[in-house]
Order: C-alpha cells, then structure tokens, then sequence
C-alpha cells in the first residue's frame, strides 16, 4: 500500500463528510468518531446522489437524494434496498488522513 | 372490555415512535426535553436510552429542531444533523448540482437586484432560471463548490438567501394591493414585507408559507398557505392550515383583526405556537388537524398567552435571524464547499 495524505482529521466534521477527487472517481471520506474514518465511492448505487452530503449516524451514511442507507464498514446498502459501493482503506494518523493510493487508482493511472 | 367488545384481533392502536432508535414518540420527545431538562442530542440519546449510537438520519434532525426551539440560546444548531439542503443552504437537485433562491422581500424586486442576478446567473453558468410560485428567481443547476462566491456576488448586491431549502419560514407572496390595485383595500404588499422581515431566518418544524392578498379576489392564493391573509374594508381575515402540495387544503378563520400590527402579532404568535408544539415534518394543517383549531384559537385568543408567544419568538430571532450566505461565505467557512483534495491534479508519477 502507498499512503497517501489528503488532509487534516480536523477538515472533516464529526459525524460529517468530505470528497477527494481521484483518478478512481470521487471518494467520500466520513469521521464517523472522534479518530475514525471511513472512505467509500462518493456516488449512491441507485441514482448517483453524492454521499458526502448525506447524514452520518454510526457507521452509516444516508445518501441525501432518496435515502438509501449504507455501511460504511461494508459499502453494503441496508434494508430493503440492494446495492454495493466500493470502500477503500483509510487511517488516521497524527491528526492526518491518509487513504491508500493504489485502491485509487493513482499507481495505476501512472 | 374491548376485546370481548370488539374481538381478539382489536389491539389498541400504538403510538409510532419517530424512528427504529426508539421506542418514543415526537411528542414524548418533545415533553421530556422539557421535563429533564435536556440541552443536547448526547444527553437526549444518553438519558431517553436511545438504541444507536448518534441516532439515524430520520430522528437526528428532529431531536436537532426540538433542541433549538426550546433552547435558542443555550443549544447550538448542528449542521451534521441537518439535511443536505439545510448544511448547504441551497437545494440539491438530481444531478447533485444545487439551486440558489434569493430572498425577495414579499415578492418585490428592483432593476439593480435584477441585474445582480442576471450577471451571477452568467457567471456562475446556470443553466436554467425559472420563476417560482412564492414569487422568487431560482437559479438551478449551480456547483456545490460555486455557492459562497456566488453569495458573496449576490449578497454585494443586497440580496440574502431565500431560505428556499428549509423547513422554515419560506415566502410571503403578496398581490400589489392599494399601491396600483383599483381593488385593493389594505396595503398587502407593505404587510407581506413586513411580516417577512419579521419572520425569515426561523426554523419551524415544516416549512412555512404565507401570502397577503389585497382583496377577496385573492391574487396571492392566500387561501391555501399556512398563513394566509385575505384584506378587507374593515381589516384582516387571518386563516391558518391551507396546503396546495400532496394535500390541497382551504384556510380555516383563525381570526379577523382591525390593525395590521394585530395581524402582525397573531401571525408571529400562530408561527410560535406551531414551533413549539408540532412534530417534526407536520405542516401546520397536520398539526391543526391533532391539536385542533378550537385549542388554537383559544389559546391565542388570550392576549397575555400571545404576547408570550411573540417574545419567545423575538428572542429565538436575536439567534437565527442571521443570513447564512454571509456566513458561509467566508473563507474559511467557504473551504468546506470544495473537495478537501483534488488527487486527479498530481503529476504522473
């Protein structure tokens, strides 16, 4: 894995989200805890709604168009619904977040 | 008793607690926040045993509004609890673009606002500019991360948001009345205005409309917002409970006053009494439709008890009657609008 720094912890809200551009698509980061956080495809499976605007409630997020709820642990949708986004590996490290830059495309696109 | 009356298949309807968090209905909410005193969504999730860590994303934004109207000045609003139009301050549309809805005082506009918007309309490329029915310019298709400089232009100009995105209070739409109207009776544009100056920036439980029409013929649609007031000879029909959306509702009489400063004062007073005792997401023909309208009405029909509603209102208004486009659109507020990073932009390595 190659860690790359996106940004302050401190830059996302607690219980809140942020995107990052990537060369894999947009990717939502979420603080679903004082040092947790959680990246997954921004775009809802249903209608492509940007989930870094939905709301955070443990470790879910409901996208903010229809709201389907995901895990963000799984990417899984729950409920009724049926669905999968992609999740990526994410930590926090010394106030930093960084996300694996293979998962996102950038070796790849190289 | 009632099952021999009414068979084994009768159970006593239960109360629909506001979400899977809870067992607990919006009322009970409600009541025992004022009760325990609660201050903040930790200790309504902690002391009312809620059964997920920070609720979900159906109780979060109620138990944030209860908050707030009880305590405005103790409780601070949280925007994570908030939908995205209520983060954001503008309305998501399909494509995940947002729309951007100046406020236009009881539907009154000048050739310099006019101009304002047409050149951020340009600008900002907006591909589609429509007329609304509450008598607003909306401005669809906008980049998320194109609003604060957007509002920054708009607000150079004078114009505030428009609130068109919240569960608050959205237009007063009015009819030209004694200004050019050979009908009109009362000045219902000068009310209109006043009671939006008076009313915008607060958080109701549902949003909120209103219209003043000049005369009977009813040019503002009066008769089917949450307030709508109708102008007579003698002075001012104040009904209450209309609804042209899922439900099409008529106005019932609340009221006929002679002065436009009472139809100022039981309006505030109707708005405040909705805040504090409807359920999130009812509009005010829902709740009329469980408290009733007798209770309202006796209720605000006592002048101390309307007087109260006034000042608690006021005093909510010392907070919230804020434009959040000014405020948002500050840098450092403004950052937040924008991806925190753009790993498309690196070098190929």
């Amino acid at each position: 894995m190659s860690w790359i720094d996106i940004g302050a912890l401190d830059d996302i809200p607690l219980r809140g989200a942020r995107m990052v551009k990537t060369r894999a698509g947009c990717v939502a980061l979420f603080r679903t805890a004082e040092a947790e956080i959680f990246a997954t495809s921004n775009t809802c499976a249903h209608k492509g709604g940007p989930l870094a605007e939905g709301i955070v409630h443990g470790r879910r997020v409901t996208c903010p168009l229809h709201n389907w709820v995901y895990s963000l642990e799984t990417g899984e949708v729950q409920g009724a619904d049926e669905g999968r986004i992609a999740t990526y590996p994410v930590r926090v490290e010394e106030g930093r977040v960084l996300i694996d830059g293979d998962a996102i495309g950038k070796r790849s696109a190289a | 008793m009632l099952a021999v009356t009414l068979g084994d298949a009768f159970a006593m309807p239960a109360a629909q607690p506001i979400c899977g968090c809870t067992d607990l209905t919006h009322e009970d909410v409600r009541r025992l926040i004022k009760a325990r005193e609660l201050k903040s969504q930790p200790a309504v999730w902690q002391e009312l045993g809620w059964r997920t860590p920070n609720g979900c994303h159906v109780c979060r934004p109620a138990v944030n509004f209860y908050l707030l109207a009880d305590g405005p000045l103790e409780y601070q609003d949280d925007p994570q609890s908030r939908f995205v139009n209520e983060r954001k301050h503008a309305n998501i549309q399909k494509d995940g673009t947002f729309s951007v809805v100046p406020r236009m005082w009881g539907g009154i506009t000048s050739a310099s606002e006019l101009r304002a918007i047409a050149d951020a309309a340009e600008k900002y490329d907006v591909p589609t500019v429509k007329v609304t029915g509450g008598q607003r310019i909306d401005l669809l298709g906008v980049k998320g991360e194109d609003l604060p400089a957007m509002w920054a232009d708009l607000n150079a100009a004078g114009l505030v948001s428009g609130h068109a995105y919240s569960k608050g209070l959205r237009t007063v739409k009015t009819c030209v009345g004694t200004d050019h109207c050979r009908f009109g009776t009362q000045d219902s544009t000068g009310l209109g205005i006043r009671l939006e100056k008076r009313l915008w920036g607060s958080w109701t439980p549902h949003k909120v409309k209103l219209a003043v029409s000049g005369c009977p013929r009813n040019c503002a649609e009066a008769t089917c917002k949450d307030v709508g007031i109708v102008c007579v000879d003698s002075g001012y029909e104040i009904g209450v409970g209309g609804a042209a959306g899922m439900d099409v509702k008529e106005v019932e009489r609340l009221v006929k006053v002679a002065t436009e400063g009472e139809a100022v004062e039981w309006t505030v007073a109707f708005v405040q009494l909705y805040r504090e005792h409807a359920r999130y997401l009812d509009r005010p023909y829902k709740w009329l439709g469980k408290v009733g309208l007798d209770w309202v009405k006796e209720t605000l029909g006592d002048a101390a008890t309307r007087r109260a509603l006034v000042e608690r209102f006021d005093l909510s208004q010392t907070i919230y009657q804020t434009d959040p486009w000014a405020e948002l659109a500050v840098r450092e507020k403004a950052r937040a609008f924008a991806p925190i990073a753009d790993l498309t932009l690196e070098a190929a390595q």
